[in-house]
């Protein structure tokens, strides 16, 4: 069995990288060999996860600098003998170890807009075409990781930023609530509101890393830009439409 | 004793998987002060993992299907030993469940008229899994967490319960740690709601999360509650073998559903050499049969998609005959079946799993597959109409509880139960808690007594929680697992007996600032005692039924079909029992004639 050779973040922000040897096997993933080290050497080490299988989105950490899932993250895509760096997410304060404190993001949802969708059909039925809801599953891919978040200039490199600045994450959320084939909301529940929108420069860092290959700037925030820019103009252009759906509301 | 951090609700609900986030909107939209907690962050419980999808009776896709079918498909799937009004509730209630997620934001395929699509699984007559690709417990873990985060309920995560608290015979709160800062919180509450999931972990093979422990389970038998069928575990057939690390993880059944079929190592379709008599009037005995059924309902359905526990046997019988694959499971193949597209359509994450776990393109060659320790269908002995337990003011719903499955579970029929009885158990709760006037008592004595031992862990020992708990895992797949003889689960007894002993002797390192090591030495005294009582249970249980297959009482036996196995808590230890089935009405009967 070779060895692989860790670097892991040990301890709060006071900690340190601590290295380690690790015996792995063909076809283990990061989040294996952290299991591994955590059974034998280091048996307070703090890591998230649940699934092992890039469902749940508990895993996220930097590693060699990319934050990435841990549990997707094969060994044989590393060079034999290169030092791997484990690293908690940057962007969230630290906790311990691999664990950092998300509970910004859970704030933030419940800031978020609900869907209103119109009543039903008279037989109980909603009706939507595949093809109407297509993008919409695209934005409901999302596993809630927070690599995203985690790579956004906008708050990486100014927290401060926060306070008004919802994120990727939940841009993808409102374009869901905002693009809903049946969604009822007046324009002022989702883009109009703005959720700091405005401080994204569209750098596209974010589409970048996302496990899930949710097309978070083309598909999203782009499109969400557009719309506030004509419910911001045009207000009886905005009413009609949610009036009466259609449109570019597809 | 030190101050302890102390809140109050009228329903707590322990969970926030389906059941318990559906529980949970239930009791505070019934007007409960309701409270909230779960192991994980929230929207992380195992829910998030269901593929397939969700099984209710609409009729989209196949107008013929309607309750009555589901329901019998679900009592014959179970071997007639489910709680049959929890399956007709179940099978009555799951569409309007369905239909409701939808409303909350849920947007399942759609067929071509637009409606809720629905796909095959086994033991379903109908096509009848509402659906999202296969991802559908993420669409229903997000729908419902999105929901729920509005209802005005306070969530707390990553805070484990490690004790329920009585006042009496009644239940009185819960005592329980934050994970990240190793402090304790109690939850005093007029009404407790156990909706923990699972106990896959006890397992060394599982498609389990760190979270599936059994803590409900085992907070359950501690208060004396009463426990039923916990001799069944559901071994999934369709687990990932290699490579070794990803062993266990799930393949859904959508795979068979949508087209695959399995085969052993000289590429012989073997599942029809495995047709019960049970299900031969059903099924189809050819190949040509078998794949005309996808197409068109006239035919018989393909033995590929028997149910679970048929399969599970069938592909250990293989590999033990020397063919199966080279890491040791049977093919699962899809590829030379259908179209490139549709596999990524249809099966995204599985496609995505194979190609970075496994390096393996399940849209040009097969998948190698064997069983996996996936549900329990055993838990809380509850009533029907309100998830009420034994124990006044605990009500239990979702994989913790017990009854609706019988002795094997339905594909799909896990997300439907979360929803109708997560609902059912929120309203019944709130409603008690409504008729209290008065907040329970808690003691004093007990707590400041548990918030010690809890500390134990790190003191005085020698013994590595880790591989206490391998050494569990490993005692309950060799010999609690697939098939089990008498022989081999009394010296599991023996083992877990000396688990529990050297558990006494378990050091771990560190602080008590969010410390897995820690934690894993708390489960580990809930794991033993669920792997006690799923042993104690399958040696009660005297014949092979569903789940649970032993080699020293082949087939099913007659006055065994007519009973639960019931395990209660008591001074002197585990006790088991045997409880008569409640009995169906007559005009339900009438549905197993035909
Ligand atoms: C990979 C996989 C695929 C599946 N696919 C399907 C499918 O397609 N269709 C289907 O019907 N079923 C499927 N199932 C089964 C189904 O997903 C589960 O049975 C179901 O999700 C269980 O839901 P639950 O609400 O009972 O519990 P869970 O979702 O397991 O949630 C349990 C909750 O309890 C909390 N908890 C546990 N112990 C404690 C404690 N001590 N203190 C505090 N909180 C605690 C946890 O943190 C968690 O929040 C699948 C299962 C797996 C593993
Ligand atoms: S595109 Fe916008 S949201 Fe995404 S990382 Fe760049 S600035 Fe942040
Ligand atoms: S959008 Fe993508 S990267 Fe962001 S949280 Fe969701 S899955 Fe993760
Ligand atoms: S453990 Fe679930 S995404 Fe990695």
């Amino acid at each position: 069995m070779p060895n692989a050779h860790l670097k892991v973040w040990r301890g709060d922000t006071g900690g340190a990288y601590v290295d380690y040897d690790v015996e792995y096997e063909e076809g283990m993933v990061v989040l294996d060999v952290v299991h591994r080290l955590q059974a034998t050497q280091a048996g307070d080490l703090a890591v998230r996860w649940n699934c092992k299988a890039g469902k749940c989105g508990s895993c996220s950490a930097e590693i060699n600098g990319k934050p990435v899932l841990q549990c997707m993250t094969r060994m044989e895509t590393f060079i034999p003998g290169e030092t791997i760096t484990v690293a908690p997410l940057k962007t969230f304060p630290l906790i311990r170890d691999l664990v950092t404190d998300v509970s910004w993001n859970y704030r933030v949802a419940e800031t978020m807009p609900e869907l209103k969708l119109s009543a039903p059909d008279a037989d109980g039925h909603r009706r939507m075409a595949q093809i109407d809801i297509d993008r919409e599953q695209e934005f409901r891919k999302c596993i809630e990781c927070y690599i995203c978040q985690d790579v956004c200039h906008v708050i990486r490199d100014h927290p401060e930023n926060m306070e008004k600045f919802a994120g990727p994450r939940f841009f993808v959320q409102l374009a869901n609530v905002s693009m809903h084939p049946l969604d009822q909301n007046p324009a002022k529940a989702t883009v109009s509101h703005g959720f700091g929108l405005d401080y994204c420069n569209i750098t596209k860092c974010c589409t970048d890393v996302c496990p899930e290959g949710i097309h978070i700037t083309d598909n999203a925030i782009i499109p969400l830009k557009e719309r506030r820019v004509d419910e911001y103009y045009d207000p009886v252009k905005a009413l009609v439409r949610k009036v009466f759906g259609g449109g570019d509301k597809k | 004793m030190a101050e302890i951090e102390t809140h109050d609700y009228d329903v707590l609900v322990i969970g926030a998987g389906g059941a318990g986030l559906r529980a949970a909107v239930e009791a505070s939209a019934t007007g409960a002060r309701t409270g909230l907690v779960c192991k994980s962050l929230l929207g992380k419980a195992h829910t998030v993992m269901a593929e397939g999808g969700i099984a209710a009776a609409m009729g989209n896709v196949y107008s013929e299907d309607n309750w009555q079918v589901h329901f019998r498909d679900t009592m014959r799937g179970g071997k007639m030993l489910n709680n049959w009004r929890m399956a007709q509730l179940h099978a009555q209630e799951a569409p309007a469940r369905v239909m409701e997620l939808e409303e909350w934001g849920a947007l399942f395929d759609r067929t071509e008229d637009g409606r809720i699509l629905q796909r095959d699984f086994g033991g379903h007559r109908y096509a009848r899994l509402a659906h999202v690709g296969d991802r559908t417990g993420l669409e229903m873990i997000r729908t419902l967490q999105q929901h729920a985060v509005h209802r005005g309920m306070d969530v707390y995560q990553e805070v484990t319960v490690n004790r329920l608290l009585k006042d009496g015979d009644r239940i009185s709160g819960a005592l329980a740690y934050y994970r990240e800062s190793g402090r304790m919180v109690l939850f005093r509450a007029k009404a407790v709601i156990l909706a923990t999931g699972g106990l896959g972990k006890v397992f060394a093979i599982t498609s389990n999360s760190w979270e599936g422990t059994g803590d409900g389970h085992s907070l359950a038998m501690q208060a004396g509650a009463d426990m039923i069928d916990m001799e069944f575990v559901q071994f999934h057939p369709t687990g990932m073998v290699w490579p070794p690390s990803v062993r266990g993880i799930l393949v859904t059944e959508g795979v068979r559903g949508d087209g695959g079929t399995l085969k052993n190592a000289s590429g012989e379709r073997f599942m029809f050499n495995y047709i019960p008599s049970m299900f031969a009037a059903e099924t189809a005995d050819t190949e040509a049969e078998a794949d005309a059924w996808y197409e068109d309902r006239t035919k018989r359905r393909t033995p590929d998609l028997l149910p679970r526990d048929e399969v599970a046997r069938a592909i250990n019988s293989e590999v033990k005959a020397g063919r199966g694959t080279p890491h040791g499971g049977v093919y699962l193949d899809i590829a030379s079946r259908r179209s490139s597209e549709y596999i990524k359509r249809r099966l995204p994450s599985m496609y995505h799993q194979f190609m970075q776990l496994a390096g393996v393109d399940i849209t040009a060659g097969p998948m190698e597959v064997g069983p996996t320790a996936h549900y329990a269908m055993g838990g809380v002995k509850v009533d029907a109409e309100t998830a009420a337990t034994t124990v006044p003011g605990l009500y239990a719903a979702g994989e913790v509880a017990g009854g609706m499955h019988g002795s094997n579970r339905l594909g799909g029929n896990s997300l439907s139960d979360l929803v109708v009885f997560g609902r059912r158990a929120g309203e019944a709760a709130a409603q008690y808690a409504l008729g209290l006037s008065t907040l329970p008592s808690v003691s004093e004595g007990e707590i400041a007594e548990r918030s010690a031992a809890i500390l134990k862990p790190f003191d005085g020992g020698k013994e590595n929680p880790y591989t206490l708990h391998r050494e569990l895992q490993d005692a309950m797949q060799e010999e609690v697992g697939i098939i089990r003889t008498n022989s081999e689960m009394q010296s599991a007894l023996g083992k877990i007996d000396n688990l529990r002993e050297r558990l006494g002797h378990v050091q771990v390192e560190g602080n008590i600032q969010y410390n897995p090591g820690w934690h894993l030495a708390l489960d580990m005294e809930h794991m033993l005692l669920v792997a006690e009582a799923i042993t104690r249970a399958a040696v009660e249980r005297k014949e092979s039924r569903g789940g649970h297959t032993r080699d020293d009482f082949p087939g099913p036996n007659a006055d065994f079909g007519k009973v639960n196995v019931v395990v209660r808590h008591t001074a002197g230890g585990l006790g088991v029992t045997q409880e008569p089935l409640p009995q169906m009405p007559d005009e339900l009967k009438k549905l197993f004639e035909e």
